[in-house]
């Protein structure tokens, strides 16, 4: 066992091939800087992803690393942490690879609480293959491909891991570094599936896509960061916050130093998703987006379920025999 | 029993057909009979055969279900062309099996199924066992179903219950007609069944048996003596039993956990029921949400260093193309099962076909090549696994296993193997990097394998994917040539595997006028026309090829040593394309695409045409 120190110690000798300025590299930073924290040595360590510029990124840990096939990492790491659960697996997908050719796999992978930590790249946008839109673009978005604009509803990320029953579902941002460093520790420290979106700016097809959530000046009143126990209190004055007003949120003002109705308070640990559903739903520009953890529940993992077994080398040939000749057998002598 | 009024006479082999609608239990009344033969130290060669809907409206044929065995004392490798005696529980049936009936055959029918209703829903005009259609026939109208009410009476079931004792009524007649020892089916009756259950279907059998001896339908009984085999522990198996089998016994012969992942499939599901009755031997399983990520999960467990293995059937395998292209550049051990079935698309999905060869060489995009194995039987699907394991491990390599339908459900006597008998499948993982120079994944041995490095080993960290790597440091190469050179160095590794088979062995004279060559689970049926034909003193041998990529080595000298080959499959040419391609040899087909084996007499048939034209020929040139 080694136990490295430094983020240079994770960082590895091939050529990184992201555009320069691509939102890819703080993401990467921020990874090299959580790693060498975690006392967990880095060949225990396997970064799967699949394809997209995003699926790149195992190829720049100096860890194991498995580059998938378009949409499949999830099943990938499935395979590899039922039989390695000594390992900590991550995935790294973007918002072609996971929720449009590989949705499935991500919902299931999440559904069986798989023990991985899936870190999906979201740049509203296919990089790779050179800009056409993707399930998360927003509407009327011009790509390559729809040269009038998209046309239909986008996928919420967020929506989807809920759906599948996640138990640790959390938001970022790529430059938002504190936040997003914060995020990934949570995400590595959870027992089970652990799925992140993080908010990633493509400049070369999608530039600015995420501007109100990034840029200093104005992203207080368009993001509002969960706090487990605290209110959703946001905006440059911290003077609004989200309510729940019968089914549905709102943004509420406080007037005078009083809030006229109660802002919400944050429970990642509510096994009732349906808050947490709402408050990923909330959507610039008529809501604030939320960033952070929005749940974090404890659940026995797909290997806890699972009724594997482990016999030794003699124990397994003594039940091999035994099952082999299981039922009606007859000898010829 | 009643004492027997005459002795039994000897018979060599019978071939019982069992029909009726998929709820009668027809396909106990022929597990039965084959448990119980085996017992008796006979050989036997089974084949279920289901309608692909579960449960067809009753009394239609769409709903017919069958089960043929062949019984012998010699050995035997098919359920047999024709049939002795059929036994028929409705009109629906009757009709529909009658075909496969042998003049003067002995046909068993349940006369109170042919009323009126009966003969409406089969849609019959007219009773067939007063129009005159089985008078080529010895019928016997059995009352079973009014039997078995009577006779399980006492016992107080329920009207329905008594009427399903049927199938055992119909066992008693076969057993006593064949002097099969009843004792067997008592005990699983006793076992199976709840008490007043048990006993309706015991006095069911009784009343079948004493049916058989004391009313005059049958003029003899026949015994069938028993097998000599090789010595050792037997059982019965099905090929997919066998499979599932050789998959967890490879995996402890090479000292690692199997993770088998698999999307239920027909007829492919019963290796995944199967495994996962054993993960008391470390077997995983693992059901995933389609065919692509059953195979991606096992291409990640072999990635952490299990025996990675997936199943399926000819769709499902399509989907997993892309997987097998990727681990054919990852360059890991995996196998790849298909059960083959009828296609194309959805096709016949219960039905027999060898049309997935072409699928496993060749279908992938890319220059993928990986060795392709099919097993010739239920019991060879044992062996088959564990060498295509032997192979994925020693050439790091995805391997092919094929098997189809007919073997996977067909059941033969197994001579179950001794575990310390087998030769330990032998792998090496790198523990350290010499000197100082970094590791390199893609560095090659002897047999052109590269290292299988595994996570969690310090100092050997490293990233694999599916984009071309730079020959020996794995990293990522665009380069045409380093390209060129991967894609030649990943095909003569997997043409190493020739030196790995054992030598091929040809069936009868090595060189002459006709050589038979089959593949999977033509094997039987290839295999008795070819003795019947050497004992007939033609010039007949046959080759039956396990090793479908790459070829064995002395395949082509073997082709030339004939004057005609033909290669007979259950598809439309397919090996025989192969081959012809392979060797500019002028390979003969025997094709038949019906979604049925094929009979023995197919392949006579097939080998008296190309006689007479081998004759005809010569005299043309004299
Ligand atoms: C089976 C298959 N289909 C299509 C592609 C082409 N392809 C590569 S990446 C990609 C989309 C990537 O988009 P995203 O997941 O958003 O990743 P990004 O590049 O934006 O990081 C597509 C369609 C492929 N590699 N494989
Ligand atoms: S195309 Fe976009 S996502 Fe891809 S590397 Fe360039 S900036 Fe990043």
């Amino acid at each position: 066992m080694s136990v490295l120190q430094k983020p240079t110690d994770f960082t590895s000798d091939q050529e990184i091939r992201w555009c320069p300025g691509c939102g890819d590299f703080a993401i990467l930073a921020q990874m090299k800087k959580l790693l060498p924290t975690l006392g967990i040595p880095p060949e225990d360590i396997v970064f799967v992803s699949g394809i997209g510029c995003s699926s790149r990124f195992p190829y720049y840990l100096e860890t194991y690393g498995i580059h998938g096939i378009h949409g499949r990492a999830p099943a990938l790491a499935t395979g590899l942490a039922r039989m390695r659960p000594d390992l900590q697996t991550w995935v790294v997908t973007g918002d072609g690879d996971g929720l449009s050719i590989g949705c499935s796999h991500l919902i299931h992978a999440l559904r069986r609480n798989v023990n991985i930590k899936i870190l999906l790249f979201n740049n509203q946008i296919y990089g790779l293959t050179k800009g056409q839109f993707s399930p998360t673009s927003p509407q009327g978005l011009v790509t390559g491909s729809t040269p009038k604009g998209t046309v239909h509803e986008p996928l919420n990320a967020l929506s989807v891991a809920l759906a599948g029953k996640a138990t640790f579902v959390a938001r970022s941002v790529d430059t938002n570094a504190k936040h997003l460093g914060e995020v990934l520790r949570r995400a590595a420290l959870h027992r089970g599936s652990a799925f992140v979106e993080i908010y990633q700016n493509c400049h070369i097809y999608n530039d600015g896509a995420f501007d109100y959530a990034k840029n200093a000046k104005i992203k207080a009143n368009h993001v509002v960061e969960l706090n487990h126990g605290e209110p959703l209190i946001f905006g440059t004055e911290q003077d609004l916050a989200v309510g729940l007003n019968g089914p549905r949120l709102e943004t509420i003002k406080q007037r005078g130093g009083e809030w006229a109705d109660k802002p919400l308070i944050h429970d990642e640990t509510n096994q009732d998703s349906s808050l947490a559903q709402m408050i990923a739903q909330m959507r610039h520009p008529e809501m604030p987006e939320a960033i952070g953890v929005f749940r974090a529940i404890k659940a026995p993992t797909h290997n806890d379920l699972m009724p594997d077994q482990s016999p030794t080398t003699k124990e397994r040939a003594k039940r091999l025999k035994k099952q082999l000749t299981s039922g009606q057998t007859w000898t010829v002598a | 029993m009643n004492q027997k009024a005459t002795e039994p006479e000897d018979t060599k082999s019978v071939v019982i057909r069992i029909t009726g609608d998929s709820g009668d239990g027809i396909q106990l009344v022929g597990a039965q009979t084959a448990l119980t033969s085996a017992l008796m130290g006979n050989d036997f060669s089974t084949f279920p055969d289901y309608p692909a809907e579960i449960r067809a409206p009753k009394g239609t044929t769409n709903g017919v279900s069958g089960f043929q065995i062949q019984i012998a004392s010699d050995h035997v490798a098919t359920p047999g062309d024709e049939v002795d005696v059929l036994v028929a529980f409705n009109p629906a049936a009757l009709v529909s099996n009658l075909g496969q009936l042998k003049p003067q055959g002995t046909v068993v029918v349940d006369v109170d199924a042919f009323d009126a209703r009966g003969l409406r829903t089969a849609k019959l005009e007219s009773n067939p066992l007063e129009d005159g259609s089985l008078d080529d026939f010895h019928l016997v109208e059995a009352p079973i179903t009014s039997q078995t009410r009577l006779a399980v009476k006492e016992t107080g079931v329920s009207h329905k219950a008594a009427t399903q004792s049927r199938n055992f009524f119909a066992i008693g007649i076969l057993f006593w007609l064949y002097s099969r020892d009843p004792e067997p089916t008592l005990n699983y009756i006793r076992g199976k069944f709840d008490e007043t259950i048990a006993k309706a279907n015991e006095a069911a059998l009784r009343a079948g048996w004493n049916f058989g001896e004391t009313t005059e339908a049958f003029p003899r009984n026949f015994n069938l003596p028993a097998t000599t085999v090789q010595p050792g522990i037997y059982r019965n198996i099905t090929g997919n039993e066998a499979l599932a089998y050789g998959l967890v016994t490879a995996a402890h012969l090479s000292g690692r956990e199997l993770f088998y992942g698999a999307y239920p499939i027909t007829p492919a599901s019963s290796i995944l029921h199967k495994v996962s009755q054993l993960s008391d031997c470390g077997a995983r399983t693992f059901q995933a949400e389609d065919e692509i990520a059953a195979i991606c999960a096992a291409i990640g467990a072999s990635f952490g260093g299990a025996m990675g293995a997936t199943g399926s059937s000819g769709p499902g395998i399509a989907l997993k193309t892309e997987a097998i292209g990727y681990a054919v550049m990852l360059e890991l051990p995996l196998l790849i099962i298909n059960v083959q079935r009828g296609g194309p698309s959805t096709g016949l999905p219960t039905k027999v076909e060898q049309t997935d060869l072409f699928q496993a060489v060749m279908g992938r995009n890319g220059e993928a090549p990986l060795p392709v194995l099919a097993a010739s039987g239920p019991g060879d699907c044992f062996d088959t696994v564990v060498e295509a394991w032997r192979l994925a491990c020693k050439l790091m390599t995805p391997v092919m296993v094929l098997s189809d339908a007919y073997t996977a459900n067909g059941a033969e006597p197994w001579c179950i193997p001794e575990l310390s008998s087998l030769e330990p499948i032998d792998v090496q993982h790198p523990t350290s990097v010499p000197g100082s120079s970094p590791f390199q994944p893609y560095a090659r041995n002897d047999f052109l394998a590269r290292p299988w490095a595994l996570p969690g080993t310090p100092g050997l960290t490293h990233r694999i994917g599916g984009i071309e790597k730079e020959d020996g440091s794995g990293n990522i190469s665009y380069d045409p040539i380093n390209h060129e050179k991967m894609v030649h160095l990943r095909a003569k590794k997997v043409e190493m595997a020739q030196q790995l088979y054992s030598s091929t062995t040809v069936f009868g004279e090595s060189a002459g006028e006709l050589l038979i060559l089959s593949w999977g689970g033509t094997l039987g049926a290839c295999r008795e026309a070819a003795v019947k034909a050497q004992k007939a003193g033609r010039s007949v041998s046959h080759l039956h090829l396990r090793h479908l990529n790459p070829f064995p080595v002395e395949l082509g000298n073997i082709l030339r040593s004939f004057k005609t080959v033909v290669a007979a499959e259950l598809n439309d040419g397919q090996l025989r394309q192969l081959l012809r391609a392979e060797f500019l040899i002028d390979v003969q087909g025997l094709n038949k695409v019906r979604g049925e084996p094929f009979l023995v007499r197919d392949i006579t048939k097939c080998i008296e045409v190309h006689l007479s034209i081998n004759n005809t020929s010569h005299r043309g040139a004299a």
